[in-house]
């Protein structure tokens, strides 16, 4: 009972970490570039949850304010994330024309290929 | 896909609903959700659409590239600009009391103003990068 | 809970599969699905966001880069055993961390105690606005939002630098293709 306890209490944390790990996991064993900026965007989702999840109450409602509503959640974690995302997708085609540039130079966008050519130079 | 009509004819029907929700969301964010950063993607979002469906020449015929650049840094200076303007009517910098007659009616308007800075903005920089990302591929 | 082990997933989903458009795709999914989550976190605003950006236009940068580019990933030349031990100490430190966490949806927690409960009275009466984050996002922190926009503002200026202009096909060494 115990255990399962914990786990409708924590479930939204282990999700969280299980996404973060696997960004991580992609973004160190991964070569290609836009995997590797795949695996970052997990990762950024990921504490994106971990702001979100904890500002809920169970029972509220979305923090906009009327007659009879009540209680809100917390507004503060959605105004960071919701300019977060939007500077995650600035830095992410930021990322994204820097792998296009490293193609049209290298020719490729697997890391081991680039070190490669980088060592017959 | 150019010359699919049931994308055209779809894309022509749900074009100007894109749009009119965008500026819907833009203003009705005071009251529901929503505001610049979303409002400005969804405009962005409709140009790119309108470039996937009828072409990249036909959507700077409408949206010219030198507009849409000149929108990047635009919105910064709006959103600066009322800083500026409430530093110069006595108050401190983005503290938007001052511009109408009571405080609370002064913020809705500077927040108003913000939220069309950070629109021009954002819709801006979204079209710009899905222009030269597509450009590039020609 | 269905929604975030469908999202647990699709991770899986991403990290094994080698073909970057299928990537690219699920992870469009992956972005609805989190906007489905944050609409039952109550956070609307960021739901919207999320599948207007997530889904919408970071899909369309990912395929277009992957237009000029190539969609097919070539096999690790090195076993990723090192990074699965790294990813999964750190999995097992972060879930211990877990625990000492106040757990999901309960009212006392100590992020609700600080400033929320000032902005969610003071709102109304201070700035007209109902939608409390577009108050906070606007007003309370408006500072916050003037420098986000500036980061845009910097990363469009910057994707203009490195992809506008005459591509310069430059013959030499370093346009040869590799071998495989």
């Amino acid at each position: 009972m115990a255990i399962l306890e914990q786990t409708v209490a924590h479930y939204n944390h282990w999700v969280m970490i299980f996404l973060m790990i696997s960004g991580l996991y992609i973004v160190v064993a991964r070569g290609n570039m836009v995997k590797k900026l795949v695996g970052l965007g997990l990762f950024q989702t990921s504490v994106y949850l971990l702001y979100i999840s904890p500002g809920k109450i169970l029972g509220g409602t979305p923090p906009i304010l009327g007659e009879g509503l009540g209680p809100y959640s917390n507004p503060l974690p959605h105004v960071l994330i919701l300019t977060a995302i939007v500077v995650g997708v600035a830095t992410l085609a930021l990322g994204l024309a820097l792998v296009v540039r490293i193609n049209e130079s290298f020719g490729t966008i697997e890391e081991d290929e680039i070190f490669a050519e980088e060592d017959d130079t | 896909m150019r010359l699919d009509i049931v994308f055209r004819v779809a894309a022509k029907m749900f074009i100007p609903f894109i749009l009119v929700f965008a500026l819907y969301v833009q203003f009705h964010g005071d009251f529901g959700p929503g505001g610049g950063f979303q409002a400005g993607v969804m405009a962005g979002a409709m140009v790119i659409f309108y470039a996937i469906i009828f072409g990249l020449e036909a959507a700077q015929r409408i949206v010219p590239p030198r507009v849409v650049e000149l929108m990047v840094p635009a919105g910064v200076a709006i959103y600066a600009g009322v800083g500026v303007a409430s530093m110069l009517l006595g108050e401190n910098f983005l503290n938007y009391s001052p511009f109408a007659h009571d405080p609370a009616h002064g913020q809705e308007y500077g927040i108003l103003l913000v939220e069309a800075g950070v629109f021009v903005t954002v819709s801006g920089t979204m079209t710009v990068i899905f222009y030269t990302f597509v450009g590039r591929g020609r | 809970m269905v929604l975030l082990t469908l999202m647990a997933a699709i991770t899986v989903g991403v990290v094994r599969l080698r073909n970057l458009f299928a990537v690219v795709v699920l992870g469009g999914i992956y972005s609805f699905l989190m906007a489905s989550v944050m609409i039952v976190l109550d956070a609307v605003d960021v739901a919207m966001t999320e599948a207007s950006v997530g889904a919408g236009v970071s899909t369309v940068l990912m395929l277009g880069t992957l237009y000029l580019t190539k969609t097919e990933e070539t096999r690790p030349a090195h076993t990723p055993l090192l990074p699965l031990v790294v990813a999964g100490i750190t999995g097992i430190a972060l879930v211990y961390g877990s625990f000492a966490l106040p757990p999901f949806g309960v009212a006392d927690a100590p992020i609700h105690m600080h400033v929320a409960p000032y902005y969610l009275e003071n709102s109304l009466r201070d700035t007209l606005v109902p939608n409390v984050v577009t108050s906070v996002l606007a007003s309370y922190r408006g500072y916050d939002t003037l420098g986000e926009t500036a980061v845009i503002f910097t990363a469009g200026i910057a994707v203009l630098m490195l992809l506008k202009g005459r591509r310069d096909v430059k013959p030499g060494p370093k346009r040869k293709r590799v071998r495989r």
